[in-house]
């Protein structure tokens, strides 16, 4: 049985802890405002590239001097995992979902005889993959220097995998990061980025062929795929951005919830020896009255 | 036929104007052009330089836009940029900022001349000269910014 002391200071300090973890959940809920607002601007250039590519994939697809960042390089031996978790940690399972896809895909892949290499964005995955497969590790991008994603960062990811694939290190190349779906629900997800997927359904196809291009449609592609890759690297950012602050606001609300009900149950044990320590110090004077 | 046709200037990062315009001057990579209502739907890319915007009420505006493309079609103007600024806004710590990213690109391309062909060569040179030629346009030197070794 704790003394009444001890639980006192018990009741401070779970009070201490409940102010830090509100606190965490207000600043969460303001960037993750930021964070979206931050999404929500990038669409419609996202939409625009997507609509734009569909268009160009669906008639280069079939030629055989597609670029290989569309076509691929006809392998499938070398793949590079980009992993994207966040540089803090406290936001629930966050970092934890993302990795344990990444680590299903890299197994899944050596399991089936293939070489994967692993880049990894955010340092909170780097720590949870390194001791696995840190042979595995080529590269990896620090943000923590990073206050609001930029498409500057994505550029700098892009350029990177883009020189490797030109220096033949890979043949399909996917990212992995959390797909936002709202503030309570964040989806880990795997998006092959190279070769480009093709888009499903062939309403885009019959769109492109009402378009003229200038210069010819392969050297637009050409210029189009590179850029595309950058802009699906910067839409997972900001996506994983934004999934981050929902997951950190959700698990500080837990936490802000949790240190509440301690602090109930706490008093409660308090107040109670407290009480008990009352009526035996009663039963004391009664009995020593009465014996007198 | 309408007299006007929407046009938006996106860049990744934000969307810097949409309104409806009566005609979009743009510098395509193969020369530029005038995109007009009624425009037959083409795709263009574009080289750095100025676009002009001539708005419903005749008057002109001006952005600077690095790289990237546009669609056209009969009603609207869709241009998708990498950087876009306004031209008041092309200060010349901005376009510093571009010159050093096209130089440190060429610089790049330059010293791999021989796996990545010459034609990837060339065409970072005739960026670096186009971005030369848009800072001269708007009466900024090219010549200021460093790039770190």
């Amino acid at each position: 049985m704790p003394s009444l002391k001890d639980l006192k200071n018990r009741i401070g300090s779970v009070k201490n802890t409940r102010k830090i973890t509100k606190a965490m959940q207000m600043v969460a809920a303001a960037k993750l405002r930021r964070a979206q607002d931050a999404a929500e601007a990038a669409r419609p250039y996202a939409d625009r590239m997507a609509a734009v590519m569909a268009g160009l994939t669906a008639n280069a697809a079939g030629s055989a001097s597609a670029p290989r960042l569309l076509a691929g390089t006809g392998a499938d031996r070398k793949h590079l995992l980009v992993v994207m978790t966040s540089e803090r940690g406290l936001a629930g399972g966050f970092n934890s979902t993302i990795v344990k896809l990444a680590r299903q895909h890299a197994d899944r892949l050596r399991g089936e005889g293939k070489e994967v290499a692993i880049m990894t964005v955010g340092k909170k995955g780097r720590e949870q993959l390194k001791r696995e497969y840190g042979s595995l590790f080529v590269n990896h991008v620090d943000m923590s220097e990073v206050k609001r994603v930029g498409y500057d960062n994505a550029r700098a990811i892009a350029d990177d995998v883009l020189d490797r694939f030109e220096a033949g290190d890979f043949d399909v190349a996917t990212i992995f990061y959390n797909r936002f779906e709202s503030v309570i629900s964040q989806v880990p997800t795997a998006r092959q980025i190279i070769p480009a997927e093709m888009p499903e359904g062939e309403a885009a196809g019959g769109a492109s062929a009402l378009y003229d291009y200038e210069p010819g449609e392969e050297a637009i592609l050409a210029d189009l795929l590179p850029r595309s890759v950058a802009t699906q690297i910067f839409a997972a950012l900001l996506e994983n951005a934004a999934s981050e602050q929902g997951a950190r606001m959700t698990a500080m609300d837990n936490a802000t919830r949790n240190a509440g009900e301690m602090i109930d149950r706490l008093t409660t044990e308090y107040n109670r020896s407290r009480q008990a320590a009352i009526t035996k110090e009663l039963i004391e004077i009664i009995s020593g009255a009465e014996a007198l | 036929m309408a007299d006007t046709m929407q046009f938006d200037l996106v860049s990744p990062e934000r969307r810097l104007v949409s309104v409806p315009v009566r005609e979009v001057r743009l510098p395509g990579t193969d020369g530029d052009l005038t995109a007009m209502p009624g425009h037959v739907p083409t795709i263009v890319t574009l080289r750095p330089g100025l676009v002009t915007v001539v708005g419903a009420d005749g008057s002109q505006t001006e952005f600077a836009v690095t790289g990237g493309f546009v669609e056209i079609s009969a009603d609207s103007v869709s241009l998708l940029a990498e950087r876009g600024h306004p031209r008041e806004e092309m200060t010349q710590a901005v376009y510093n900022d571009m010159m050093a990213e096209a130089r440190r690109r060429h610089q790049a391309v330059e010293g791999k001349r021989d796996s990545v062909g010459e034609d990837v060569v060339t065409a970072a040179v005739k960026l670096l000269a186009d971005m030369e030629a848009l800072g001269t346009h708007v009466g900024l030197d090219p010549n200021q910014s460093t790039v770190p070794a």
